[in-house]
């Protein structure tokens, strides 16, 4: 039963991805790729996750998703559609993407852990996964987690000067 | 015959009375959600009539009280006009998403104790995520009706919604701090065993900006721009009519609706009543859990009413700056005063 | 039980779906759609391999990413929309002014 519910999440996540890079709409892709988040939110629950799962709608789909959506719409989209889509070296491209594919598929046959930490399932759901998240992240990562808040103060700052038109005086 | 084995595994009695017991609750809430969406109309038009000295819908049965039931077939019956230049598939599952994402927030809220469609872990970060989904059906009805009025409407939107949907979430975390919690229904009983009995005194900071987002949220005036009548038509939905243009219109109440029950689960106590309100007036504690609830979303749902109809509208900027420079600053202050009283106490 | 190296495989796939994306799309946009699937593809991957090894780690880590990713999607778009507004394109063969 789990494992149908994989399959058909792992499918899901394949396809939507696919239909992501061959869109010719970029519109389009953005919704593939809306679809895609909530099947990869769905596996984050299998994986006992939910945490995860609801930062991975709201802030990748509500949040970063929209931005591109956003930034889609100022674009002029009817000369995207006409033109050719891919670049001239897309061959290289795909033979690249292949062999890295192949590679990747051959060294995880097989591939299993040991399980070794002390955050078993149990403890996880005694805790509930989003104390257990906290826990780890402000005491064992306090230091990247404030170092991570310093990059979005950057990413903002950064984006409003890039975005901002030039004030003439 | 392997999928029929899946199916009728041992112990398949239990597991389909389980999932049976889901759907019927799930189809009980949305029956009385719609019913309750029906009436809300015919409730806003009677309060705002009411409070510009008008009778509000007096013709369709007596008081005008099947107001509501002439409108919805005379949407059902109309024709379902699509313009030729729409990007059709996009235009079709626009109203979908919108109602959708108001619908299965509603899954989470606590209507009675222990009486939730699902009672998840993560509750309120679940009605964020569908609340943020709702800007998708407007910002692509938007931009897949091809029209100008309906785009501007999108683009407002967008930009609207995610920057009240910061004020939005910020303003719970104060809520999530006080009760340690993140379902709704631990939050609710993490109240009734509070000393006020509802955290909307000690959070009053965070209940102020949880209002004031949460109409902006839904694009309920005095922040309606995304679709401002007077200068963009209709905004958004301009080019939606019959039935898909009623969804729309369900989404928004639902929205409302589904406000109004986080107000009420977050910040006003659910279905309990404080304790010194039964200390004084013992019979209380004999009105079922429900009434309660109900009584406060429909008072969530008449100041929105009420607002309406007595503030006029904010020019974009303003409200993108109050947003911005006013909100946001007072959730983190909440956040701020909130912990530092988690840590003293 | 799904075994944890499904799991990897599904990551690989999509990793290596965003990397096709990546290299042959002419518009920006879609290049950084497929950067965005280029890092699901390994939060899955960390996600699993976290709830195998019993180890919030990975877990950690992911939300960093997801972190990350949102600094480089608001960065990535305003430098779209400052070359648009400078050379009224977002495909990247055309921007070739430092070629030699």
């Amino acid at each position: 039963m789990v494992e149908a519910f994989f399959i058909y999440f792992a499918l899901m996540v394949v396809f939507c991805s696919v239909m992501v890079v061959s869109r010719k709409n970029p519109v389009h892709s953005v919704l593939w790729m809306l679809v895609m988040f909530f099947h990869v939110a769905g596996l984050y629950l299998m994986l006992n996750a939910e945490f995860l799962a609801a930062t991975q709608i709201i802030v990748y789909a509500g949040a970063i998703l929209v931005l591109f959506l956003f930034v889609i719409m100022l674009l002029n989209l009817k000369e995207e559609i006409a033109t050719e889509h891919s670049v001239g070296g897309w061959p290289g491209g795909l033979a690249l993407a292949v062999s890295f594919l192949l590679f990747a598929l051959l060294a995880f046959t097989g591939f299993t852990v040991k399980a070794s930490g002390k955050w078993s399932i149990q403890e996880v759901s005694r805790l509930t996964h989003t104390k257990a998240l906290g826990k780890v992240l402000y005491t064992e990562y306090l230091f990247p987690f404030e170092v991570a808040s310093v990059i979005l103060l950057v990413a903002i700052v950064g984006a409003v000067v890039l975005a901002k038109k030039k004030l003439k005086s | 015959m392997s999928i029929l084995e899946a199916i009728f595994q041992p112990g398949w009695v239990d597991t389909a009375l389980k999932v049976g017991i889901i759907v019927v609750k799930i189809l009980v809430l949305i029956a009385v959600v719609m019913f309750h969406v029906a009436y809300a109309t015919y409730f806003e038009r009677k309060v705002i009539g009411r409070m510009q000295v008008r009778m509000g819908p007096m013709e369709v049965g007596p008081h005008g009280l099947l107001q509501p039931i002439a409108d919805m077939l005379k949407l059902f019956f109309k024709e379902d006009i699509i313009p030729e230049k729409a990007d059709k598939p996009i235009f079709y599952i626009a109203p979908i998403i919108s109602l959708a994402s108001a619908m299965s927030a509603l899954a989470v809220i606590p209507f009675y104790k222990d009486f939730m469609v699902a009672n998840i872990n993560i509750g309120l970060l679940f009605v964020l995520a569908m609340s943020s989904l709702a800007s998708y059906g407007i910002v692509l009805s938007g931009w897949a009706s091809n029209s100008k009025y309906a785009f501007l409407g999108g683009l407002r939107s967008s930009a609207q919604v995610i920057s009240y949907e910061i004020a939005l979430g910020l303003s719970l975390v104060g809520v999530m701090m006080m009760s340690g919690s993140l379902n709704l229904n631990e939050i609710v009983k993490a109240q009734a065993a509070y000393p006020t009995g509802f955290y909307a005194i000690p959070q009053i900071l965070g209940f102020f900006v949880f209002v004031v987002a949460a109409i902006a949220e839904t694009n309920r005036a005095p922040f309606d721009l995304p679709e401002a009548e007077s200068e963009l038509v209709a905004g958004y939905f301009v080019e939606y009519s019959g039935m898909r243009f009623a969804l729309f219109y369900a989404a928004e109440y639902i929205g409302m609706i589904l406000m109004g029950c986080i107000a009420s689960a977050c910040y006003l106590g659910g279905w309990t009543v404080p304790w010194y309100l039964i200390k004084i007036l013992p019979f209380l504690k004999y009105v079922p859990g429900i009434v309660w609830f109900v009584g406060k979303v429909y008072f969530i749902v008449f100041c929105y009413y009420w607002i309406r109809a007595t503030l006029p509208r904010y020019r974009y900027d303003q409200l993108m700056s109050i947003g911005w420079k006013l909100l946001i600053p007072l959730a983190l202050l909440n956040i701020l005063i909130t912990g530092i009283l988690k840590v003293i106490f | 039980m799904v075994p944890l190296n499904w799991y990897m495989w599904l990551g690989a796939v999509v990793f290596s779906v965003g990397m096709f994306g990546f290299l042959t799309r002419r518009n920006v946009i879609i290049m950084f759609l497929s950067i965005e699937l280029m890092l699901n593809g390994v939060n899955i991957s960390l996600v699993a391999l976290s709830h195998y090894m019993q180890d919030l780690r990975g877990q950690v880590l992911t939300l960093f990413i997801i972190a990350v990713a949102a600094a480089e999607a608001a960065i990535g778009l305003a430098i779209v929309i400052a070359m648009f507004r400078n050379r009224q394109t977002v495909h990247v063969d055309e921007i070739k002014e430092m070629k030699g």
